[in-house]
C-alpha cells in the first residue's frame, strides 16, 4: 500500500530523514518508534503530502505522491502531532467541515459524522466549542477529522499524547479495529504502546531506520546477552566471586541484597550456576530469568549506532 | 455545498466570530463617514468623487487588518496541515480564502452605499461616475486584499503580517509620487505602477479597459504568489 524508496528530506542543511526505505502492507499496522527529532514526524508529513522529500519516492496504492497528489490525499487520513482543529467551531460543526471538505457528500454526511462522534466518545461534547475543550477530548476531535472520510490509509503521530490512561485504552481498541481493514502507520515513543498494536515495527534514530522487525522478534534478535536475577542466604559478596567463576558468565553486579548475572546468550548457564552455590554450600534462593524489554532493546539500538558512528568517524 | 462552498463559509464564519471584523467595520464607517460630512457639508455639492478618493486610503489599513490572519492563525494553531494534507489543492484553498475577505469587503463597500442615497435625497448626484467609482474601489480593495493575503501566507505570526502588506500596499501607494522626485522619463513607468494612478479614471467616470485589466492581473499575480509561496513550504 505505502512504498518508500530512498527518501532523504533536508531542512537546509540540517538532516531531517536520509535514505529511508519501506514499505507498509495494506491491513498492516507499522510503528514508528525512536527517541524526539528521530525524524518521526518528518516521515509521517511525507507520507501526508505536507512534505516533500528532496529526494527519493513516495507511492502509496501503486501512485507515485507527486503525480496525483488531490487523488493520493483523499485516501489518505492524518492526525498530526497537533491536532489540526479550528478552535472557534463546534465538535460537530468541525468534523462536519472536515468531512465535506474532504468529499463526504450528501445525506450520508451527516449520519457520518454522527457515528464518527459516537465512536470517539464525542457525542456529548458535540456542541461545545473545540478550543474549550481539554487536550484529550481535541486530540479525539483530531482523530474524528482523519477517519471521516472513511480512507484507506491512517497516519497518526503519536495519536496516544494527552491522554488519560482510560482513553488510551479507547483509542488502542479503537486503533486496532481500525487497523483490521486499513493500513495504518503510527508514530509512538511510548514502547508497550507499539508493541501492543503494532504487527511491525521501524525504530529510528538520528533520521535513520535502525532496526526493523516485529516487536516481539526484536526484543529477541537483540538481546546480546541473558540476565538472570539470584537471591542467596547469607553475604551476597561472597556468592559473587563464585558466580563469576562459572564458565559463560559475562559479569555480576550486586544491587541490594540481590545479584545480577549476565550471560552469554548461546548457553543457558542455569544449571551450572545452580550446582557451583550448591557446592560452595551456599543455599539458592532465587533465580529469576529477566526478559529484555524493548525499551531496553530500544536503548541499546540507539547506543550501538552511537558507538558505530564515532568509530567511523 | 461544493468543497470551495464550505471553505467560503469557514473563513466567513471565523471573520464573524472574531471581533477584528467588527472593530474594522465600525473604524471604517466612522472615517468614511467624517470624509463624506466634512467634504458634503461645506461644499454643499452632490458630488462623491473626493469621498471616494480618500476611502481609497482607508484600503492602506483595512485590507492588512482583514488579511493578516487568513494564513498566519492557521499556521500558528497547526491548522494548514489539515488544510495542506485535505484533498483539495492549494488553489482552492487560496481562492477561498481570497473570495470570503473579498465577500466581507464587498459588506463594507455595500453599507457606504448610503452616502450617495442620501445626495439623490437631497440633490442630483451623477450615477454613472458614482457607480464607475465604487467598482474603481471594489479592484483597488481587492488588489489590496491580495497583497495582504501574500503577506499573510509568509509568516506566522499576525502582527507581522499585517505590517507587511501596509508597507508592500504604501509602496504601491507611493509610486507616483517617487516619479515626481525622479528624471522625468521614469515617471509614466511609476505612473503606470501605483494604485492611485489607475484609480484616478474610475473617478472621474471614466472606465478604461487597461486599468481593469491591471488591476485584475494584479491581483492574479499576488494569488498566484500566495499559492506559490505556500507549495514551496512544502519544499522548506
Amino acid at each position: 500500500m505505502i512504498e518508500v524508496t530512498g527518501v532523504t528530506r533536508l531542512y537546509g542543511r540540517r538532516v531531517g530523514v536520509q535514505d529511508l526505505t519501506f514499505q507498509v502492507r495494506t491491513g498492516e499496522v507499522l510503528g514508528l518508534l525512536g527517541p524526539n527529532g528521530a525524524g518521526k514526524s518528518t516521515t509521517l508529513r511525507m507520507l501526508t503530502g505536507y512534505l516533500t522529500p528532496t529526494a527519493g519516492s513516495i507511492r502509496i496504492g501503486g501512485q507515485e505522491m507527486w503525480a496525483a497528489p488531490e487523488r493520493i490525499r483523499q485516501m489518505i487520513g492524518s492526525l498530526p502531532d497537533r491536532p489540526p482543529v479550528y478552535r472557534e467551531m463546534t465538535v460537530e460543526q468541525y468534523v462536519t467541515f472536515a468531512a465535506a471538505v474532504k468529499g463526504v457528500k450528501g445525506r450520508g454526511r451527516r449520519d457520518r459524522v454522527r457515528q464518527v462522534l459516537r465512536a470517539l466518545d464525542l457525542t456529548s461534547v458535540a456542541n461545545r466549542m473545540v478550543g474549550n475543550l481539554s487536550r484529550g477530548y481535541q486530540q479525539r476531535v483530531g482523530l474524528a477529522q482523519a477517519i471521516v472520510h472513511d480512507p484507506a490509509v491512517l497516519v497518526l503521530d503519536e495519536p496516544t499524547v494527552g491522554l488519560d490512561p482510560v482513553q488510551i485504552a479507547e483509542i488502542r481498541d479503537l486503533i486496532r479495529e481500525l487497523g483490521r481493514d486499513r493500513t495504518v502507520i503510527l508514530s509512538s515513543h511510548i514502547l508497550p504502546e507499539v508493541e501492543q498494536l503494532c504487527g511491525r515495527v521501524l525504530v529510528m534514530d538520528k533520521g535513520r531506520i535502525v532496526a526493523e522487525d516485529a516487536p516481539q522478534n526484536l526484543a529477541a534478535r537483540l538481546q546480546s546477552c541473558r540476565r538472570y536475577r539470584v537471591e542467596v542466604a547469607g553475604e551476597p559478596e561472597a556468592a559473587r566471586t563464585l558466580l563469576e567463576s562459572v564458565p559463560g558468565v559475562q559479569r555480576v553486579v550486586q544491587e541490594g541484597g540481590l545479584l545480577m548475572v549476565e550471560a552469554a546468550p548461546e548457553m543457558d548457564v542455569r544449571p551450572a550456576l545452580f550446582f557451583r552455590l550448591a557446592e560452595a554450600g551456599v543455599p539458592l534462593l532465587q533465580l529469576t530469568p529477566l526478559a529484555m524489554s524493548l525499551e531496553d532493546v530500544f536503548l541499546r539500538l540507539i547506543t550501538r549506532e552511537a558507538a558505530r558512528e564515532e568509530a567511523a568517524g | 455545498m461544493s468543497r470551495m462552498g464550505w471553505l467560503i463559509r469557514r473563513e466567513l464564519t471565523a471573520y464573524f466570530l472574531s471581533p477584528a471584523a467588527y472593530v474594522v467595520l465600525a473604524l471604517f464607517l466612522l472615517i468614511s463617514g467624517f470624509f463624506f460630512s466634512t467634504w458634503v457639508i461645506p461644499s454643499r455639492q452632490a458630488d462623491l468623487r473626493p469621498v471616494l478618493t480618500n476611502m481609497a486610503l482607508l484600503f492602506l489599513f483595512l485590507a492588512p487588518a482583514l488579511t493578516a490572519r487568513l494564513w498566519a492563525e492557521e499556521r500558528k494553531q497547526g491548522t494548514d496541515e489539515f488544510l495542506m494534507t485535505a484533498p483539495v489543492s492549494v488553489a482552492q484553498v487560496v481562492a477561498a480564502k481570497y473570495l470570503a475577505s473579498l465577500l466581507l469587503f464587498l459588506l463594507y463597500l455595500a453599507i457606504t452605499l448610503v452616502y450617495p442615497v442620501i445626495l439623490e435625497i437631497w440633490g442630483q448626484p451623477d450615477w454613472g461616475a458614482t457607480l464607475t467609482g465604487y467598482l474603481g474601489l471594489l479592484l483597488l480593495g481587492g488588489t489590496a486584499l491580495a497583497v495582504g493575503l501574500f503577506a499573510s501566507s509568509l509568516t506566522d505570526s499576525q502582527m507581522v503580517a499585517a505590517l507587511l502588506s501596509f508597507v508592500l500596499l504604501l509602496c504601491f501607494w507611493l509610486l507616483a509620487w517617487a516619479g515626481s522626485a525622479l528624471p522625468a522619463r521614469w515617471a509614466p513607468v511609476l505612473q503606470f505602477l501605483s494604485l492611485t494612478g489607475h484609480y484616478g479614471d474610475f473617478a472621474k467616470g471614466v472606465l478604461d479597459s487597461r486599468h481593469i485589466i491591471y488591476f485584475l492581473s494584479l491581483i492574479s499575480g499576488f494569488l498566484y504568489l500566495t499559492i506559490h509561496r505556500l507549495e514551496a513550504v512544502r519544499w522548506r
